[in-house]
């Protein structure tokens, strides 16, 4: 197995401030790969970053996919390549049924396949497939329902951005079965966290703070590293809030 | 013999129109579903089923209908309504009358179709009433073609008596809408309902004007005054939804959404109020263009902006 996601000194400013700083990174491709950073640390931009959404083009630096530039390929260029992303907090759509919502990315639809995503997300096909994916859901029940989503469509790189947040029935061994699962299958999975618990489902683990990559290698020693002097940690100013989306997209 | 081929002919046209407009036409062939067919101000066809009256009366420019379900009667399919105009111009005023009887319970499905449209006016006046303890349901969907050349003006006035319940629900999302006028007042009597829903998408230079008032002048009345709206191109919307919480413990809301796109321009204005202390009416209206994060969550799935906007609007003005 190859690499399949090379990110080289990547760079995002806004408003003269620098939000990602030489970012370099390297996905083997069937790894689970952890980027494990505090709040504000700059992950979720980085997840951003790398799906080609509108408000976070990089300043420098570049994204290879299997060798290829897509720096400055577009979401949809980028998801029919192979790479999705499942939102820390996913977006409602009103109207929209959920057997609906998770075959949109699939290549062939199938009623068996979508039943499955759900049920590995712990959701009943027969409660959830009709139901719409708007406010009727609550917060985990629309995150779970993101993650379904996502393995359905069977992307060759999953970001998963904070899936273990706000999840209110699957507990973190669930979350860690389905990326297993999801790994298993040929999904590589690129996978965000603040939490160090998460880690051991990883194959390999890289540290961000600040912007910028500081540790990368085995999730053992990144992890260990992160729980001994990241938390607390009185020194890195986060670089970026879960406002920053709404303003910048 | 050439009248009844005529006719024959256009009952058949006319319900290819009806199926465009999203109809089952199956359900004028069953004799156990009420339904009444009408072309210009011709009626093609008429089905009475026990419990139900219909009468129409053939007028210049279209015709004057009373729909009447007598009291206690639960009708177990929806009565079917089709208006239409086939010709490129024309005029059609539809005058009816509807009379539910206390505690009957019937459902209407009525579809309004105008596929050649270049000048076509379709004006709807009803007045209907909802009796004690008695349920109404009526949902109208139009297709008026894709020249744009259609003015619809549907009005309704609208009395639910004590315990009654009405649910309307308007629809116009296939094909251009031309110019629409709704203007729907409700007035509900002590612990009634009224859900009026309207939802449009316009496009080129459509104009649409929605008005929805709800007065909840009876106690523990209740009723909610929904929009969803899309333009995009030159269109134009506007919204009024009121409702006034005039009796004790009356409960109302307002909820409009519209969706602009290009050099479209839409306009909202939820007016609600209040004459009793125990009484609670909110509103809520938000006007914008696409949610950003629902369109890169679509791409995000493979979908190109275009194709994710219209699963966005769709599912809006859907479901």
């Amino acid at each position: 197995m190859g690499e399949i996601l090379r990110v080289q000194d990547l760079w995002l400013e806004r408003e003269g401030r620098e939000i990602l700083r030489r970012v370099s990174l390297v996905v083997e491709e069937g790894t689970v790969h952890c980027l494990l950073g505090r709040n504000g640390s700059g992950k979720s931009t980085l997840a951003y970053a790398l799906i080609g959404s509108g408000g976070y083009r990089p300043s420098r630096g570049s994204i290879l996919f299997y060798g290829q530039e897509i720096t400055d390929l577009s979401i949809t260029e980028r998801a029919k390549l192979g790479i999705t992303l499942a939102w820390q907090e996913p977006a409602r759509f009103e109207g929209v049924k959920v057997k609906d919502y998770i075959a949109l990315g699939m290549k062939e639809p199938s009623l068996p396949r979508i039943e499955e995503s759900l049920r590995a997300v712990a959701l009943s096909p027969s409660e959830y497939l009709n139901r719409y994916v708007d406010e009727s859901l609550s917060g985990g029940e629309r995150k779970r329902i993101e993650l379904a989503a996502v393995y359905a469509m069977h992307p060759k790189l999953a970001i998963l951005d904070e899936p273990d947040s706000g999840i209110d029935v699957l507990s973190l061994e669930d979350i860690a079965r389905l990326i297993r699962r999801m790994a298993s299958e040929g999904i590589t999975v690129l996978l965000i966290t603040h939490r160090d618990e998460m880690v051991p489902v990883a194959d390999v683990a890289s540290l961000i703070c600040g912007g910028e990559i500081i540790r990368t290698g085995d999730p053992k020693v990144v992890r260990e590293h992160y729980a001994r002097r990241c938390i607390p940690c009185e020194l890195a100013e986060p670089v970026e809030s879960e406002e920053d989306y709404e303003r910048y997209v | 013999m050439s009248v009844t081929y005529k006719i024959a002919t256009e009952f058949e046209a006319i319900v290819k129109a009806y199926e465009k407009a999203g109809g089952k036409p199956e359900v004028f062939k069953s004799s156990r579903i009420a339904s009444l067919v009408v072309s210009s101000n011709k009626v093609l066809a008429a089905n009475e089923i026990p419990g139900i009256h219909m009468e129409a009366e053939e007028l210049p420019s279209g015709i004057r209908a009373t729909i009447r379900v007598e009291p206690g009667v639960k009708l177990e399919y929806p009565v079917h309504l089709c208006f239409g105009v086939l010709p490129q111009e024309g005029v059609q005023e539809i005058y009816s009358k509807f009379e539910i009887g206390d505690g009957a319970q019937v459902a209407f499905i009525a579809h309004c179709t105008f596929p050649n449209a270049l000048d076509v006016r379709h004006i709807m006046d009803s007045t209907i009433h909802v009796g004690k303890g008695a349920l109404m349901h009526y949902r109208e969907s139009h297709y008026h073609g894709e020249r744009g050349g259609t003015v619809v003006l549907p009005k309704a006035r609208v009395a639910v008596e004590e315990g009654g319940q009405y649910f309307s629900e308007f629809n116009l999302t296939i094909g251009r809408v031309g110019r629409l006028e709704l203007d729907y007042v409700v007035d509900v009597g002590p612990y009634g309902v009224a859900e009026l829903v309207a939802k449009a998408y316009g496009y080129g230079d459509d104009s649409i004007l929605v008005k929805e008032a709800i007065r909840l002048n009876g106690e523990k009345a209740r009723g909610l005054a929904k929009s969803r709206i899309a333009v995009r191109e030159k269109a134009r919307s506007e919204v009024h939804g009121v409702t006034e919480g005039n009796a004790p413990f009356t409960r109302g809301h307002v909820d409009c959404i519209e969706i602009v796109r290009d050099e479209a321009i839409a306009i909202a204005v939820p007016l609600v109020s209040v004459r009793h202390p125990s009484a609670y009416v909110t509103h809520e209206a938000a006007i914008g263009t696409v949610d950003k994060k629902g369109l890169e969550t679509l791409m995000a799935r493979g979908l190109s902006e275009e194709e994710a906007v219209d699963v966005i609007i769709k599912g809006m003005l859907g479901g």
